[in-house]
Parts: C-alpha cells; structure tokens; sequence
C-alpha cells in the first residue's frame, strides 16, 4: 500500500517539476520557453512605455495641479481622485474599451475606416493613464520638497519655463522623486499582468497559455514567476545605482534621523 | 458662542470653496450623470439586483477575512526579520520578496489553476472531507489575496518593529518583565501604532485587488460585472456602475479607517 503511494507520488513530482518541466521549458519549439521569454519582452516593453507615458501625464499633471488656472487643478484633482479610487483591473477595463471606441468613431468622423489597435499600443495607453495618476502624485510632492529659493532664482534671471523644467526643476527635484518613481516602476512591470485579461501576449498570459496546453500550470506559471522575480531584483540594484548617482552631493541618508 | 463661530467658519469655508468655476465643473458633472441615466440602457438592472447585492457582500468578506488573516500572518513575518534567528528570518525575508517580486494575478492563478489541477491526482485528498470546500474556487482567492497582503505587510511590520526605540524595551528589561511581556505590553502596540497609517492606505490598495479573483469563477461583484458583460452585451453600464460601487466602498473604507486612526490616542514627543 505504502510503496504503491510512494512510486505515485514520485511520478507526480516528476511530471510536474522534473525533467520533464526543463523539456517544457526548452527554448526549441517542443519547448515552450521562446513563447515565455517572447512574453516576457512583450512585458518589459509594454511597462517601459506605460511608465514612460505615465511620467509625461505625471509632469503635465504635476505642472497643472501646482502652477495651472483653478479649472486645470480641479480636472487634475479629479483625474488624480478617480483613477486612484477605482481598481486598475475596472480601470483598464473601462480605458481599453472606451480608448478603442473612441478612436475608431472618431477615424470614422474624418473618414477612415477602423483600425485594429495592437495589444502593446493598447497596454501602454491604458497603463500609462493609469500611471500617469500616481506619477502626479509623486512628482507634485517632489516639487514641492525643492528649496522654492532655487526657481525664484531661476526665474529673478529670466529663464524660459522649458529651459527652467529643464537645467533646475527637474535635477532639483529628482532626489525627492526617484523613491516614489521607483515604487511606480515596481508596479507598472506588476500592472502588465493585467493586461492577460484584455488579451495582450504579456507574459502571465503566455504562461496559462502554455500551462493548459502542455497540462502542467505549475512549471510554467512558477517559470514565469521566477521571470518578474528577475526583472523585480535587476529594477532593484539598478534603481539603487541612479539613487546613488541622483543624490550625490547631498548628505547621506544615515545622518537624516 | 464658539459653536456659533467655528459654525459661521465652516459655512465661509464651504463657501470659499464653491468658488464660479466649481459650480460650472458641478454643472457638468451633473449634465453628464443625467445624460447617463437617460441616454444609456439601465433596463437590466432590476435582474441583476439580487447578484450584484450578493456580489458586494463577497467583496466585503473577501477584503476583511483576507485583511485579518493576512495581518495575523505579517506580524510574525515582520517580527522574525526583525529579531528572528536566521533560519527563521531568511525564509520570510525571502517570502515577503517573492509575493512583493511577482504579480497577484500569477500567484492567484499559479493556487488556482495549478494546485487546483494537482490535488484531484491525490484519491486520498478527493476522499477527505476537505473536497468539498476544495473544489471550490473561494479558498484559493482567500488565500492568495491572504499570501499577498501578509507579504506586503510583513515588509511594512519588520520596519514597524525596528523603529520602536530600543530604549522602551531595556525600560521593560529593566522593569524585570519576561521577553513575551515585553512583546505584547511594549513592542507590539507600539509597532502597530507606527504602522497604522501605512495599514490603513494598504487596506484600500487590498480592496481593489479584489476584483482579480473573478478570474478564478468567484462572482464577487467585478465577477457580476463582468457576467451582465457577457449576457447582454452592453460594455459601458456595467463598468460605469461598477467603478461608482468601488468608489463609494472606498469612501465608506477611508471613513471607517479615519474613525479607527481618530481612536488612538497620538502622542507627540
């Protein structure tokens, strides 16, 4: 009785993590680990842009809701509120479908006909806007932890608003930001997962995909785990680094409490 | 008197704040909210009413078991990487890395799907009692929003647990109390007072990772949601009242929290 268990179990753990999971995994066609890794690409792309998108809305928002007209910091109050409230999942949802209906009607108004929009344009829009929310956030809060000194200044020598963002703004505030932005990072390469459900081949999608058609979700949704996990810790010793280089010059951490 | 003057300041404020362009932007909002109710088909909701009540009720217990269990697991977690030996600590640091390193949604299908798929190969687990209750889809949801919020959690506890001066435990040391004392009367109370804030925030963040689980079957109510989607085909409705339920629970959330945070005495030194 007992043996008879055993030989079973054994069995199991080798469909299900032994050698057979490396053959799964191969790269060759047999294997599905081209699949995984081409998902994965798709992933890091999509986070890049939708952290990227969200970073234009975060400075725009961040500019309106400190220095716009009343109207301009109400609708970012707004859009901040809205976007921060409701779950990313209903939010990509809503952006996604709304996003397509929007342009293909308004292609139609001008005269063109509708276009299939691919899913990685499609990503990054709705987790750009989604980004673009908490980005605001972080960067207004920023902005507002740079010595105001230094802008009056800039501003008592007449530099243009671009070239201000540009030489003082933006390196001023930086240290006070790339904490909150490196958080924001974090989260966008953890959001594409989201993207599974509106069809995007992002990696968590590729993964079931491969799970059910080989019959072993374990090996391949462990395969890809171990994938963020790699990107998780990479984003980690490099965010360090730029930390370690935006902040030179200034005292250290350690003295700050 | 001074009822009647913080009363008078309040109404000046309330007015200062409903300033011209507000009431045009309150205008607007309310053209579009009328324009939602009249000009989109709402003449599904009557049969989906007694589902979506359902819906939000899961939602709720879903969100408040999983947050329980979940703090209940990060205290240890946080604790032991704080103080713990190393075979002890290790392993949670390396726990709160991985749920903290990968996305909800992989490790709620990596429970559903793949321990979903490996226990029926064990006749004596589909003999236990247990099956039942297995076969269904609420345990792994519990479960992994549980995983998940301890391994956030148990990151923000280890930091709550280290910032409790270390001169309020050699006071209890020196007070010649046991070292559970210690734990439960000094650095426990004051390691979730620290933390509080940050636990409160992550609450809200935890109810709307919620909606992950109607990938799994469960109907909680994005699950409702998504199920008028598919059998009426009307995309909009749906997810418009979908996203005013999140944000009134919300609200209801950050007032209870606010209430909660208001209780405990703040003492500044």
């Amino acid at each position: 009785m007992i043996p008879r268990r055993e030989s079973e179990l054994s069995e199991i753990v080798v469909t299900w993590f032994g050698a057979s999971s490396l053959e799964l995994l191969a790269l060759e066609p047999p294997g599905r680990g081209a699949s995984l890794l081409y998902g994965f690409l798709n992933s890091v792309t999509v986070a890049f842009g939708a952290f990227g998108l969200g970073l234009l809305i975060g400075i725009c928002g961040a500019y309106g809701k400190l220095y716009g007209g009343p109207v301009a910091r109400d609708l970012w109050a707004i859009y901040t509120t809205l976007v921060r409230a409701i779950p990313d999942l209903v939010l990509v949802l809503i952006i996604f479908y709304a996003g397509t209906d929007l342009i293909n009607q308004s292609l139609e108004a001008i005269g063109l006909g509708p276009i299939d929009i691919g899913g990685i344009p499609a990503g990054i829009g709705v987790l750009g806007v989604v980004q673009g929310a908490y980005a605001t956030e972080v960067l207004r809060g920023a902005i507002l932890g740079i010595p105001q000194g230094q802008i009056e200044a800039a501003r008592a020598y007449g530099m243009p608003p671009a070239l201000l963002l540009r030489r003082i703004t933006i390196p001023a505030m930086l240290p006070f930001a790339i904490p909150g932005l490196a958080n924001l990072w974090l989260i966008a390469t953890k959001d594409t997962a989201l993207l599974a459900l509106i069809g995007v081949n992002e990696l968590t999608q590729m993964a079931r995909n491969a799970g059910s058609a080989e019959k072993s979700y374990f090996t391949f949704f462990i395969a890809a785990g171990a994938l963020y996990l790699v990107l998780t810790l990479v984003s980690n010793v490099i965010i360090a680094r730029i930390e370690r280089r935006v902040r030179r010059g200034m005292p250290s951490m350690a003295g700050a409490h | 008197m001074e009822s009647a003057l913080t009363e008078r300041t309040r109404f000046q404020r309330a007015l200062g704040w409903l300033q011209p362009h507000r009431i045009v932007l309150i205008l607007i909002a309310l053209a579009i909210v009328i324009y939602c109710i009249v000009a989109l088909r709402w003449d599904w909701l009557p049969n989906y009413l007694g589902l979506a009540a359902q819906g939000i009720w899961r939602t709720i217990w879903l969100l408040v078991l999983s947050c329980a269990f979940g703090l209940a697991l990060a205290i240890p977690l946080g604790f032991v990487q704080v103080t713990g030996p190393k075979i002890l600590s290790i392993p949670a640091l390396a726990f709160c890395t991985i749920i903290r390193g990968t996305p909800l949604l992989l490790q709620l299908w990596l429970l559903y799907f793949g321990l979903g798929s490996l226990f029926p190969q064990f006749p004596w687990i589909r003999d236990s009692f247990l099956w039942p209750i297995l076969r269904q889809a609420w345990p792994y949801g519990l479960l992994a929003l549980t995983l998940s919020f301890a391994g956030y959690e148990g990151e923000v506890m280890r930091g709550a647990f280290a910032g409790v001066p270390r001169g309020q435990l050699e006071a209890g040391r020196a007070f010649g109390m046991s070292r559970f004392t210690i734990f439960r009367r000094i650095w426990l109370p004051q390691a979730l007072h620290r933390a509080l804030p940050t636990l409160a925030g992550e609450t809200v963040l935890q109810l709307k990772a919620t909606p992950l689980v109607a990938t799994i079957t469960m109907m909680d109510i994005y699950g409702v949601a998504s199920r008028v989607r598919q059998e009426t085909y009307i995309i909009y409705e749906p997810l418009l009242l979908l996203a005013l339920v999140y944000i009134t629970i919300t609200g209801i959330l950050i007032l209870l929290l606010r209430k909660l945070e208001a209780r405990i005495p703040v003492r500044l030194g």
